[in-house]
C-alpha cells in the first residue's frame, strides 16, 4: 500500500471517471428527466464502442466514427420505444429485450469477437488512457473529454429549454398533462430514449478508444454505474443550485467521485472481482436513503399545511 | 359545437367485473352553452369527460366537437380542440417544472413543438398579465415550482393553463372537489370569470347541487351511464336542490347515491 501509486493512479481515474460521467448523463435523461428506468444503456455502452473501433480499424476518421457510434445508439434506443411505447411493454423489460438483443448484434459488429483491440501508435485515437501524462496539453484525455462534456451539457441545455425539450421534460413530470396539452408523449418518450442511448453510445466509443480496445462485456452493469453517478452527483451538489446545466455538471463530477473512490477501495487491497458487487450495493444504499429518510426519520410537522389545502 | 351521439363503452367486458358506464349516451351543446353536470358515484360524468377528452376510445357512438368527428382521434390530437382541469389537482399541472414553463407548454397547445425557444420574453410579460386576472399573487412567482403551489393555486394556475390557448371546449371534472369551501368558491368565481370573457363552451361536473344551480346555463342529471334531465334557462334559474333529488328518484327509482352533493 504505497501512496504514491494511489497518487499515481488518480488522473487515469479521473479520465475514467469522466468518460463514464458523459455516459451517466445519458443515464440522467432517462432515470430524471423521463422518469424511466432504461437498461438498454447495457447493451449501448459496448454497441457504441463496437461500432467505434470497427469502423476505425477499417480505416475511418475518429469523428465520424463516433458519430456513427453515437446514431447506432440512438437506434438502440429507438427499438426500445418502439417496445415500450407502441407494444405496451413495460420500460424496464422493453431495455432488458433489447439489451439481450444489442448482446449478439455486439458480438456481430465485432466479426464474432469478445474483443478488438486498436492500437495507439498506429491509429489516430482521441483519447487513450497513454495520453493522461507525459502528453502536449492539447492532446491530454482529461482535457478533451471535459471539453465534450462541457459542449453536451451546452447542446443539451439549449435542447431542454426548447419547446420539443420542454415537452420532454413535462412528459416525464406528468404524462397525463402532457397529453391534455396536446403532448405526443410516446413520440417524446422515444426520442428522449434515442438521446440518452445516443450519448451512451458516444462514451462507449470513447471508452473503447480510451482502454485500447472494444469489450463485449463492457456495457454489464453500466445503468449501475450511471445511476451511482447521478445519485452521488445530487446528494453531493444537489443543494447548491437548481440549474440544469449544473445538473448535469455534477452527474459528471458524481462520476468521477465514483472512479476516485473506486480506486482507493482498490488501493486499500479490495479484489477487483468484487467492484460489482460493491458498486451494486453503494447504489442500492443511496437510492434507499431517501426513501428511509421519509418512512423512518419523518417530522410530522412537515405533514398537512399548504399541501393539502 | 359539441355532438355526441349513441356513445358506449363498457370496462373490463367479459369479465365479473364488467361495468357499463356510458349507455348509448346523447347530448349535444351549443356554442358558448355552460353545462353543469350531477349525477351519483358511477353515473358516468367523468366516463363521459374522459370520452371526450379521448383518454381511450368509446366501444360505439361518435363525438363531433365544432363539425370535426374526433371520435377515433387519439387524446394528444384532440387536445387542440379541449381545455380540460381535472379534480386532482396534481393532475393538471406539471409539479418540478415552473409556473412559466407550465403555461409556455399549454401555450403550445395543438401547435408543433419545435426547436423554437420553449419561452420567450413577450410570453412571460403576457403570462404575468393572465395570471394578476386570478388574483393569487402568481404572477409575482412566476419561477417557482409548481409543486410548491396550493391545491387551490394549482387548480386556479390549471384553468388558466386550459383556457390560454381559447379552447372550442372546457372540461371541468369537479375541479373544485378536493378544495376547502373558502378556495371552492374562489376557483369557481374564476371559473365564472374566465368562461364568460371567451365565452367558452363549457361542461362542468360537480357534486354540489347548488354550485350546479348557480352556475351555467343549463344543468344535466347523469345516472346509469345517460342523461336522466336536462334543464336550460328560466327553469333551470328557479331549480332548487329539493327539486333535483325529487327529480332523480322520480326518473331513476332511487335515492341520490351521493352524500356529498346532498351535505355540501
Amino acid at each position: 500500500m504505497n501512496i504514491v501509486s494511489l497518487f499515481n493512479a488518480m488522473p487515469g481515474a479521473c479520465a475514467q471517471g469522466l468518460i463514464w460521467g458523459i455516459m451517466a448523463i445519458g443515464v440522467y435523461i432517462t432515470y430524471k428527466i423521463l422518469d424511466l428506468a432504461d437498461l438498454t444503456v447495457d447493451g449501448t455502452m459496448c454497441t457504441g464502442g463496437a461500432v467505434c473501433i470497427m469502423l476505425m480499424l477499417k480505416g475511418w476518421p475518429v469523428w465520424a466514427a463516433l458519430i456513427i457510434a453515437f446514431l447506432v445508439g440512438m437506434l438502440a434506443g429507438f427499438v426500445t420505444g418502439i417496445l415500450h411505447t407502441k407494444l405496451g411493454i413495460p420500460a424496464i423489460l422493453a431495455g432488458i429485450l433489447t439489451q439481450l438483443g444489442l448482446y449478439s448484434i455486439n458480438l456481430r459488429i465485432m466479426d464474432s469477437k469478445a474483443n478488438q483491440a486498436i492500437n495507439v501508435d498506429k491509429y489516430d485515437l482521441l483519447v487513450s488512457l497513454r495520453y493522461i501524462k507525459n502528453v502536449p496539453i492539447y492532446k491530454n484525455t482529461i482535457l478533451i473529454v471535459a471539453i465534450i462534456i462541457v459542449v453536451l451539457v451546452a447542446v443539451l441545455y439549449w435542447f431542454f429549454g426548447t419547446e420539443l425539450g420542454a415537452s420532454i421534460r413535462s412528459t416525464g413530470a406528468n404524462p397525463n398533462m402532457s397529453r391534455a396539452q396536446g403532448i405526443n408523449t410516446d413520440f417524446t418518450k422515444i426520442l428522449g430514449l434515442m438521446i440518452s442511448n445516443g450519448i451512451v453510445a458516444l462514451a462507449s466509443g470513447l471508452y473503447a478508444q480510451y482502454q485500447g480496445f472494444a469489450d463485449i462485456n463492457a456495457g454489464r452493469g453500466a445503468i449501475v454505474i450511471g445511476l451511482a453517478a447521478v445519485i452521488i452527483g445530487e446528494v453531493i451538489f444537489g443543494k447548491i443550485s437548481l440549474n440544469f446545466a449544473f445538473k448535469l455538471i455534477s452527474v459528471a463530477l458524481g462520476a468521477i467521485i465514483y472512479y476516485l473512490v473506486l480506486q482507493i477501495v482498490m488501493w486499500l487491497g479490495l479484489n477487483s472481482n468484487d467492484l460489482k458487487l460493491l458498486s451494486a450495493v453503494v447504489v442500492a444504499i443511496f437510492l434507499a436513503v431517501p426513501y428511509m429518510k421519509q418512512k423512518y426519520f419523518a417530522t410530522s410537522t412537515k405533514k398537512g399545511g399548504a399541501k393539502h389545502a | 359545437m359539441l355532438s355526441i351521439k349513441g356513445i358506449k363503452k363498457t370496462f373490463n367486458a367479459g369479465t365479473v367485473n364488467e361495468k357499463t358506464a356510458l349507455n348509448g349516451l346523447n347530448l349535444h351543446l351549443k356554442e358558448g352553452d355552460f353545462v353543469t353536470v350531477i349525477g351519483g358515484n358511477g353515473a358516468g360524468k367523468s366516463t363521459m369527460l374522459n370520452a371526450i377528452a379521448g383518454t381511450w376510445l368509446v366501444d360505439e357512438g361518435s363525438i363531433l366537437i365544432d363539425g370535426v368527428d374526433v371520435t377515433k382521434l387519439s387524446e394528444h390530437k384532440r387536445a387542440k380542440y379541449l381545455g380540460r382541469v381535472f379534480q386532482d389537482p396534481m393532475t393538471g399541472t406539471a409539479a418540478s417544472m415552473q409556473i412559466e414553463e407550465n403555461l409556455a407548454l399549454a401555450d403550445r397547445r395543438g401547435k408543433k413543438r419545435t426547436l423554437k425557444s420553449g419561452i420567450t420574453a413577450k410570453e412571460r410579460e403576457y403570462y404575468k398579465e393572465q395570471l394578476k386576472i386570478l388574483d393569487l399573487g402568481l404572477e409575482n412567482r412566476m419561477t417557482a415550482k409548481v409543486g410548491l403551489l396550493s391545491g387551490g393555486q394549482r387548480q386556479a394556475l390549471t384553468l388558466l393553463m386550459a383556457t390560454l390557448q381559447k379552447p372550442k371546449l372546457l372540461l371541468l371534472d369537479e375541479h373544485t372537489a378536493a378544495l376547502d369551501p373558502k378556495t371552492a368558491a374562489k376557483v369557481l368565481e374564476a371559473t365564472d370569470k374566465i368562461v364568460a370573457k371567451d365565452n367558452l363552451t363549457t361542461i362542468m361536473i360537480t357534486h354540489n347541487m347548488k354550485d350546479a344551480i348557480a352556475h351555467g346555463n343549463r344543468l344535466i342529471m347523469m345516472y346509469e351511464g345517460n342523461v336522466i334531465y336536462d334543464v336550460a334557462g328560466e327553469e333551470k334559474q328557479k331549480l332548487t336542490v329539493a327539486d333535483l333529488l325529487k327529480k332523480f328518484e322520480e326518473v331513476s327509482g332511487s335515492e341520490f347515491a351521493n352524500d356529498r352533493a346532498i351535505l355540501t
